[in-house]
């Protein structure tokens, strides 16, 4: 936003095209036994819009913008939380064979 | 060190968290980890962003008071329910929890860029171009990712769709579109009507995508809007000057589009057949003669039939799930092993409801993951299985999809049940699957159908064998 925080368009660009690139190589190599923990995990991951919101929330300046910054920062922590208590409640439940009895 | 420094160092720390974790979460055995370091990163980013306070925009000093606690009261509120409906959630309704979560994303990206818009804070082609980009994709995602739990929890039902649908949302993403180019070309100075229609247009869009599509393509649907909200997060944390809303949204974004591809094929779908089509609405009845009967046989018997065998292979469908009789089988199997019998599981990719989640359904079943195999892991090993057993499959093991050129699923990849020297079909009644195609699993030579509730079916199986070893426990 303001001069100092900016990112330039191509500085972006970089930061996308890693980022892109890490997320696939992530989710590519993944088994597909772990694909909806995984939606999930990556659905809290997202979560961190709570933070942009809060942001936004803190600096609004008019009625308008606090009731907006409010719906967001709301909908942004229960992504965030909601997203992980169930990932965390699936990915629990995940465990191997009981060490060989006997 | 100034607050500044230490948020952006925060941010860091919490990225570095994220995509760790994630990396993590792409094993069985370091999963739980995975998300554990991850939450961590999350606590890091939300506790360094209340240091914002400290350097506020000069107009918005006179509400700083009512922001922070509105703030508070908001994140209270938002994490309180969530943590409570994610606690309760019953596992077989994770998929529409995982959307309804996603939508409350993709609602704080658009609102994100709301307070850009209708305060005309954005300045710049590329910086207003990205926040009406992430404002129509988060609106968009809001919105349908509701109508997708909405579906799948059964509160709203049937397909939704009439004669120039496509026409008529066409035009109003092109409408969207142009709101949005005119917004960027006026330097953000647009009154808030416009920007208003802009994004109760793109919440209508999003509805408009989702209500004609079917439960079985919901999975789909719910991942891509998942990317979706990924995007959104990214592009409005380029607005906003945060990196690592950039990198997090990115890596979700191009990793749920990932997903989003590998369901869909699966499935034997495209993304765009998906979104744009009727799925089966034009095969009509005509699906060729079926040679055979169903012949049905009794429970105990295939159980004990089982008992006998060497070697077992389940293939579980949603039905399972919906039949609560995941327990049950996992008691049968343990009896089976006790016997010495070898016994397997063969999980079709989209089996439950979206891929991997009846791994999931049978974990919380406590059965190992390792016995437990993939599609392609396991399909040439049924030739060589003494019994097949399906319970609540239907559509992933009909081999029409293999052999009937005229068959709506031809082309899908199937469990290769059929190949085994002996298939039980666990059934409710003569129904068709999802699809609506008949299945000629059903009627083959060396398939037996065991009709009833899976649940009870399984409870007459274990009676069976145990009373055959002697009725000891």
């Amino acid at each position: 936003m303001d001069a100092t925080t900016a990112i330039t368009g191509f500085v972006a660009l970089y930061i996308f095209m890693l980022a892109a690139f890490t997320g696939y190589e992530i989710i590519g190599r993944v088994p597909s036994i772990l694909h909806t923990p995984l939606m999930s995990g990556s659905n809290f991951i997202h979560g961190i819009v709570v933070v942009g919101a809060l942001w936004a929330l803190v600096n609004a300046s008019s009625t308008l913008e606090q009731a907006i910054g409010f719906f967001g920062v709301l909908l942004g922590a229960g992504n965030a939380a909601g997203g992980y208590v169930v990932t965390e409640r699936m990915l629990e439940m995940f465990k191997p064979s009981d060490k060989k009895k006997g | 060190m100034t607050a500044q420094f230490i948020i952006d160092a925060s941010f860091i720390v919490a990225t570095l968290l994220f995509v760790y974790g994630l990396k993590r979460m792409s094993s069985p055995v370091t999963a739980r980890s995975g998300i554990v370091v991850a939450g961590v990163g999350m606590i890091v980013a939300v506790a360094a962003s209340f240091l914002y306070i400290a350097d506020v925009n000069p107009k918005a000093e006179p509400f700083l008071t009512t922001n922070i606690t509105l703030a508070v009261i908001a994140l209270a509120v938002g994490l309180g329910w969530a943590w409570w409906s994610g606690k309760k959630v019953a596992m077989t309704e994770m998929p529409q929890m995982v959307a309804l979560y996603n939508g409350m994303g993709g609602g704080a990206a658009a609102a994100i860029a709301a307070i850009e818009l209708f305060g005309h804070k954005a300045h710049g082609d590329i910086i207003l171009g990205m926040a009406v980009l992430g404002g129509v994709i988060g609106a968009v995602s809001l919105s349908g990712s509701m109508i997708a739990w909405a579906k799948l929890d059964g509160r709203v039902n049937g397909v939704w769709r009439f004669p120039g649908l496509q026409a008529v949302n066409g035009l109003i993403l092109l409408t969207i579109l142009g709101i949005g180019a005119w917004t960027v070309y006026q330097g953000g100075n647009v009154g808030p009507e416009l920007i208003t229609a802009f994004f109760v247009l793109s919440l209508v869009y999003g509805v408009m995508m989702a209500m004609p599509i079917g439960g079985a393509d919901m999975p789909v649907v719910i991942s891509l809007f998942n990317a979706f909200t990924g995007l959104a997060v990214g592009f409005e944390g380029y607005v906003i000057g945060n990196p690592a809303l950039m990198v997090a949204g990115m890596v979700v974004g191009s990793a749920g589009t990932l997903l989003t591809l590998l369901m869909a094929k699966a499935m034997n779908r495209s993304v765009s057949n998906v979104l744009f089509s009727n799925f089966g609405a034009t095969g009509g009845e005509e699906q060729g003669e079926i040679k055979g009967s169903m012949k049905p046989v009794d429970a105990g018997d295939a159980g004990i039939n089982m008992r006998y065998a060497s070697k077992v292979i389940i293939a579980p469908g949603y039905g399972l799930a919906v039949a609560q009789a995941q327990h049950k089988l996992f008691e049968f199997v343990k009896l089976l092993q006790d016997a010495g019998v070898e016994v397997k599981f063969a999980i079709h990719p989209v089996a439950g409801r979206m891929p991997g989640h009846m791994n999931v359904l049978l974990a919380e079943a406590g059965v190992p993951y390792d016995i437990i195999y993939d599609m392609e892991d396991i399909n040439n090993e049924f030739k060589e299985a003494d019994v097949a057993i399906v319970i609540g499959a239907n559509d992933t093991v009909n081999p029409a999809a293999r052999t009937n050129k005229s068959s709506p699923i031809y082309g899908m990849p199937i469990l290769n049940v059929d190949m085994a020297k002996q298939v039980y079909v666990v059934k409710r009644g003569q129904g068709k699957g999802y699809s609506g195609v008949e299945n000629e699993l059903f009627f083959q030579d060396n398939t037996n159908m065991v009709y009833g509730d899976a649940q009870k079916v399984m409870v007459q199986m274990i009676q069976a064998v145990k009373s055959l070893d002697g009725g000891g426990h």
